[in-house]
C-alpha cells in the first residue's frame, strides 16, 4: 500500500514533549567517572544511546546501528531566549500589550494566513511578518494603554524603553497571551513562551560520537564540549541562586547560560564572540553542521565520497577502441570487484589469490581477510563456495568513466577495461568530444559497479557505442576529429591513388589487416575507405566539406563534390567533416542507424587511424610560406583594405560636416560607428575572398576545406588582415578621455584608433594593434568565464527541476506524483537519440525494411 | 459604458496566440481517463479566472481539450482540468 502524505507539520518543541521524549535528566557536568565509565546524569550518560562497539544500549538494548539513540534533557536554573528565534519574541513582543496581553491590531485588520495548509515553523516567522508590521503600534487599541518602545540588540537582548526584559519577564508576558489573540498575526506554531527554553534538550550522545584516540585518550565532539559548558554553567547558577548568592553574580551566569545555549545553536552570531576550543578552533555550533559548502545538506545529502573510483590525468590512445579505457596497472590493483566463489569456479577464484590479483577475501560469516605472500596458501586451501573473493580489475572489466562538469547523460559512459602501464587513464580521441576533453591535463574518474546487475546495466545501457548519436539532437556526438579527418579527407580525394605496396604499408601503419582488391596493381584512396564499409551500406545526396561554400553546380560533373555510396563503395564525394566529424557527421549516424553500433563503433575506431595513418604516409606539415600570398593576390588585399580604411574616413567626414545618413533607430554617432564597422568589415570580407581564391594549395588550405580545424577567416588573419577587434560588439573607445591611448588626438575616429588591425599576423601586428588584439582577447577570456560560471548554475536549475521527469510507455511525460507533464513526449513523441536529426527518415527506414 | 469601446474590444479566441480550447463531454472525460490511467488530478490545471475559460464558459471540473501549435509535431494536444481559484 502506497500512502501519499497530505500534510507535514511542523511546530516549536515544547517542555513537556522534551520531558516525554527525555529518557535521561541531565544532572552532572562530569562525563566519565575514574575508571572510564560514564557518568549516570551526565551528558555521555549510557541511556542516551551506544557509540562504542560491542556494548548495548541501557534504554532500548541495541547495539551499534540498531540503537537510534535517546534525548536527555537539562532543567535550566532560568530560562534563556532560543536565537534561532530572537526575531519572532522581537516582533510579538512590539505587538503584545504590555498591560491586557492582547495582540494589538484593530478588529478586521488580523493577518489572515494565505496557506490552506497547517502553519509551519517558517510561517511562524512569515506570518510574524519580518518586515511590515515593524512599526510598535503607539497605544493599545483595547485598554488604550501607551506602549513603551521595544527595542532589540544583537545577539539576545531586549529592551522596554531604558529597562531590560529579561528571558522571564518575556516568558510571563507571552504566557499571557490566549491563542486566539495570536492567531490575529498568523502566530500558530505553538505557544510564543516556548520560545523561551525551560527545558533543553540533551540530544543522544549517536549524533555527537566521541572518538578515542590511540593513547585511549577520549576526543569528545564539539557538542558535547558545549553541552558540559552548559550543564556547567547552569549548576553553578542553581547552587548559586539556593545559596541566595547576590543578584550580580547570578545576572552574570545566566548570561552565560544564554551564551553557551546561543552558541551551541549558532557560532556563527553576530555581536556573540565566537565558542573556542582549547585548541582556539571556533567550535562547530547545530547551525554549522548543517549550512554551506561541507555542511550536512550540501556536503553529505547532496553529494557523498564513493568508494571503488578512481581519478587521474587522462592522455590520448588511438590505438583503444572508443569503447576501451586504459587504466594504470597501479590503480587495477587497487580497485576491485566480488567474485563469488561457487562449485564451478573454484580453480579461477584460487588462481586469482595465489597470482595475487585478488586484494581480500571474505567468508561466509562476513569476516574480510588480507590477502598477504604469507597467508596466500591457507586461504587457497580453505577456499570453497560461498566465500567471496575481491578480485582486482582485468582487461574486460566494464567501468563507468566520467568527467566533470557532467552535462549531459554521455558525460558518463560505460568503457572497458585494458589494463596498462604507466600512470594515466589513456583513450581513444574520438570520445573526447561527448566528455567535452582534452589532454591539456584533464583528470577524469572510474567507477567499478559491483554487482552483476550494474554491470550488465551499464554494458547495456551505457556503452559508449549505444551512446552514438546524442538525445539532444539526433546526430553522432562521437566522430573523428583533426589529423583524422585531414586524412581521412586527403585519402579520398579523386587524385589520390596508391600502389598496392603502399596500400599495405598503409593499413600496417593503421594497424588492421584488410583484405585488398585482387588484382588492381593500383589502388584508389576511394576504393580504400570502402573496405571500412559494410558490404550493402548505401549514402548520398550531401555534398563534401571542399564545396560547402561553393555554389551547388550540376550533380556529377566533379568526382569530389557529391557523396555518394552505394553497396559499401564509396563511388564520389569526399569523406570529410560533413560525412565523420562529431556533431556533423551523417556517415556516422546513418551507418548507426541503418547497421547496428557495434559496426559504427568498428567504422570509427578504423576510420580514425586510417585518417592519421595516411597522414604519416603521405607527409602532413605547414611553413609560414604557406601564407604567402601570390604578389596579385597581395596588392589587390593592402587595396581592399586600403579601400576600406579610406571608406571608414570618408564616413568621418560626413559625420563631421553632419552629411552622414543617420540610421533608423540610431543617433547620429552610432550611425557613423555601424557604417564604419560596415566598411571595414566588407573591406576584409573582399581580402578573404582574394585569400580563399588565390591561395595555393597547402595543408592551412587542406584543413579548414576537410573541416578539420581553421577557418577561411582564420586563415585570411594570418595571410592577410587581421580586421577589427572589438569590445561589447563595438569598436574599442575606452581608455583615456576622448581617445583610446595617450598616443592619439582627442576626438581621433579613424579605424586605426579604434581598433582596426590592417596588418596580418603574419606581416606582425604595430604596437597599437597588439593592444587591440590583446584587449580583444582579453574580453573574450573574461566573458568564457563567466558565461560558463553563470550558464552552469542555469542548467543546475533546470536539471533539478526537471530530473524526475519521466517518460511513461504510454509515450506520457509525468513527474514522481505521476501526474502528466506533456500527453506526449516532445510532443511528437520522437526519441531524438533513435531519430535522424529529430526526425524520422521514413524513406530510408522503408527501403531498409523492402531489402529484409 | 465608454464611447466605442465595443470596437475597441476584440474577441480573445481569434488571437493568433490563443490556442483553440474545447469542453469534453462527459463520455470524451471518461475515456480520456481510462485511455490514461489517471484521475482529473493527474491533469495539469487551469484556474477558473483564465480568461479563455471564462469566455467559452467552462466550469470547475470540466477538462479542455487544446490544440497547439507544436514546433516538433505541427498541432499537439493537451488536455487542462479547470480548478477553482
Ligand atoms: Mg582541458
Ligand atoms: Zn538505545
Ligand atoms: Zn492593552
Amino acid at each position: 500500500m502506497v500512502y501519499r502524505i497530505s500534510e507535514l507539520h511542523f511546530s516549536l518543541l515544547s517542555p513537556d514533549v522534551v520531558k516525554n521524549l527525555a529518557r535521561v535528566r541531565v544532572v552532572t557536568a562530569d562525563l566519565y567517572d575514574a575508571d572510564g565509565y560514564p557518568v549516570e546524569g551526565g551528558v555521555m550518560d549510557p541511556r542516551l544511546g551506544v557509540i562504542d562497539p560491542g556494548l548495548h544500549c541501557r534504554t532500548c538494548g541495541g547495539g551499534i546501528g540498531d540503537c537510534p539513540g535517546h534525548l536527555g534533557y537539562l532543567e535550566l536554573a532560568k530560562p534563556v531566549i532560543n536565537v534561532l528565534y530572537t526575531k519572532v519574541v522581537y516582533q510579538l513582543l512590539k505587538m503584545v500589550c504590555r498591560k491586557c496581553q492582547k495582540v494589538m491590531v484593530e478588529e478586521g485588520k488580523e493577518r489572515k494566513s494565505k496557506r490552506k495548509h497547517k502553519i509551519t515553523i517558517s510561517d511562524v516567522e512569515a506570518n510574524i511578518d519580518l518586515d511590515s508590521v515593524i512599526v510598535q503600534p503607539a497605544t493599545c487599541p483595547f485598554c488604550k494603554t501607551k506602549s513603551k518602545k521595544i527595542t532589540f540588540v544583537k545577539p539576545y537582548t531586549y529592551y522596554e524603553e531604558k529597562k531590560e526584559l529579561s528571558p522571564m519577564d518575556i516568558r510571563e508576558r507571552f504566557e499571557k497571551v490566549s491563542d486566539k489573540e495570536l492567531t490575529k498575526v498568523g502566530f500558530n506554531g505553538g505557544r510564543p513562551e516556548w520560545l523561551i527554553l525551560t527545558l533543553f534538550p540533551v540530544p543522544p550522545v549517536t549524533m555527537r560520537p566521541s572518538i578515542t584516540l590511540e593513547g585511549g585518550e577520549r576526543s569528545e565532539d564539539d557538542l558535547t564540549h558545549k553541552l558540559v559548558d552548559i550543564v556547567r554553567i547552569n549548576q553553578s547558577l542553581k547552587e548559586n541562586i539556593d545559596i541566595g548568592a547576590p543578584e550580580f553574580i547570578l545576572n552574570d551566569l545566566w548570561e552565560l547560560v544564554q551564551y553557551h545555549i546561543s552558541t551551541y545553536f549558532d557560532n556563527e552570531l553576530t555581536g556573540a564572540p565566537l565558542a573556542r576550543h582549547r585548541s582556539g578552533r571556533a567550535l562547530k555550533g547545530l547551525i554549522q553542521r548543517l549550512k554551506a559548502k561541507e555542511g550536512r545538506l550540501r556536503g553529505n545529502l547532496l553529494g557523498k565520497r564513493v568508494n571503488f573510483s578512481a581519478r587521474t590525468v587522462i592522455s590520448p590512445d588511438p590505438r583503444l577502441s572508443i569503447n576501451e579505457v586504459g587504466v594504470p596497472e597501479s590503480i587495477a590493483q587497487e580497485l576491485t570487484l566480488p567474485f563469488y566463489v561457487t562449485t564451478k569456479n573454484v580453480k579461477e577464484a584460487q588462481r586469482l589469490i595465489r597470482n595475487q590479483k585478488a586484494n581480500y577475501v571474505i567468508r561466509p560469516d562476513g569476516r574480510r581477510i588480507k590477502i598477504t605472500e604469507e597467508n596466500k596458501t591457507e586461504i587457497v586451501q580453505n577456499l570453497i563456495e560461498g566465500w567471496i573473493v575481491e578480485r582486482q580489475l582485468e582487461n574486460g572489466d566494464v567501468v563507468l568513466y566520467n568527467r566533470q562538469p557532467s552535462l549531459h547523460r554521455m558525460s558518463i559512459m560505460a568503457h572497458r577495461v585494458r589494463v596498462m602501464p604507466y600512470q594515466t587513464f589513456r583513450m581513444n580521441p574520438s570520445v573526447c568530444f561527448p566528455y567535452n576533453a582534452d589532454f591539456d591535463g584533464d583528470e577524469m574518474n572510474v567507477h567499478v559497479p559491483q554487482t552483476e546487475e550494474a554491470r550488465v546495466e551499464a554494458a547495456m545501457l551505457m556503452a559508449v557505442e549505444n551512446n552514438l548519436i546524442s538525445p539532444r539532437f539526433g546526430g553522432p556526438v562521437i566522430g573523428l576529429d583533426l589529423d583524422q579527418i585531414s586524412g581521412i579527407a586527403l585519402l579520398t580525394k579523386a587524385e589520390t591513388k596508391l600502389s598496392r605496396r603502399d596500400a599495405t604499408l598503409l593499413f600496417g601503419l593503421a594497424g588492421f589487416a584488410m583484405e585488398l582488391p585482387a588484382g588492381k596493381e593500383e589502388l584508389t584512396g576511394k576504393e580504400l575507405f570502402s573496405l571500412l564499409l559494410p558490404e550493402d551500406f548505401a549514402i548520398s545526396g550531401y555534398r563534401s566539406n571542399f564545396y560547402k561554400n561553393r555554389k551547388i553546380e550540376k550533380k556529377g560533373e566533379d568526382p569530389d563534390e557529391w557523396i555518394e555510396i552505394k553497396d559499401g563503395k564509396l563511388i564520389s564525394g569526399i569523406i570529410d567533416k560533413q560525412s565523420v566529424a562529431a556533431e556533423n557527421g551523417k556517415l556516422i549516424q546513418k551507418l548507426e542507424r541503418m547497421t547496428n553500433p557495434t559496426t559504427a563503433k568498428m567504422f570509427i575506431d578504423r576510420a580514425g587511424r586510417l585518417g592519421a595513418a595516411y597522414l604519416m604516409l603521405r607527409g602532413f606539415s605547414l611553413s609560414i610560406a604557406d601564407l604567402d600570398l601570390p604578389p596579385e593576390a597581395q596588392t589587390k588585399t593592402r587595396e581592399e583594405i586600403q579601400k576600406a580604411e579610406e571608406e571608414a574616413n570618408q564616413l568621418i567626414v560626413q559625420y563631421q560636416t553632419k552629411e552622414l545618413t543617420t540610421l533608423p533607430g540610431m543617433t547620429r554617432k552610432e550611425s557613423l560607428e555601424a557604417q564604419i564597422m560596415n566598411a571595414l568589415a566588407s573591406g576584409v570580407s573582399r581580402a578573404s575572398d582574394v585569400v580563399e581564391t588565390s591561395m595555393k594549395p597547402n595543408d592551412i588550405r587542406n584543413m579548414y576545406l576537410a573541416g578539420s580545424k581553421g577557418s577561411v577567416i582564420t586563415t585570411t588573419q594570418m595571410a592577410a588582415v587581421v580586421g577589427q577587434e572589438t569590445i561589447l560588439g563595438k569598436r574599442i573607445k575606452r581608455g583615456y578621455q576622448k581617445r583610446t591611448l595617450a598616443h592619439y588626438k582627442e576626438g581621433d575616429l579613424t579605424p586605426g584608433a579604434h581598433g582596426f588591425v590592417a596588418h596580418s599576423f603574419k606581416q606582425g601586428l604595430d604596437p597599437f594593434e597588439m593592444m587591440w588584439n590583446i584587449m580583444n582577447g582579453r574580453e573574450g577570456l573574461m566573458d568564457k568565464s563567466l558565461r560558463t560560471r553563470k550558464s552552469g548554475y542555469m542548467q543546475r536549475r533546470l536539471i533539478n527541476a526537471l530530473q524526475d521527469l519521466k517518460v511513461m510507455h504510454d509515450g506520457t511525460v509525468r513527474n514522481a506524483h505521476g501526474r502528466i507533464i506533456q500527453f506526449t513526449a516532445g510532443e511528437d513523441g520522437i526519441d531524438p537519440s533513435k531519430s535522424d536529426w529529430g526526425t524520422i527518415a521514413w524513406k530510408d527506414r522503408l527501403d531498409m525494411m523492402v531489402k529484409e | 459604458m465608454m464611447y466605442g469601446y465595443d470596437k475597441m474590444s476584440m474577441d480573445l479566441l481569434q488571437h493568433e496566440l490563443v490556442p483553440k480550447h474545447e469542453i469534453l463531454s462527459d463520455e470524451e472525460k471518461n475515456e480520456l481517463f481510462t485511455k490514461l490511467h489517471i484521475t482529473k488530478n493527474d491533469l495539469p490545471k487551469i484556474l477558473d479566472s483564465d480568461s479563455v475559460v471564462k469566455k467559452i464558459g467552462a466550469k470547475k471540473d470540466d477538462v479542455l481539450r487544446i490544440t497547439r501549435t507544436s514546433s516538433t509535431a505541427g498541432t499537439a494536444i493537451y488536455f487542462r482540468l479547470v480548478i477553482p481559484e
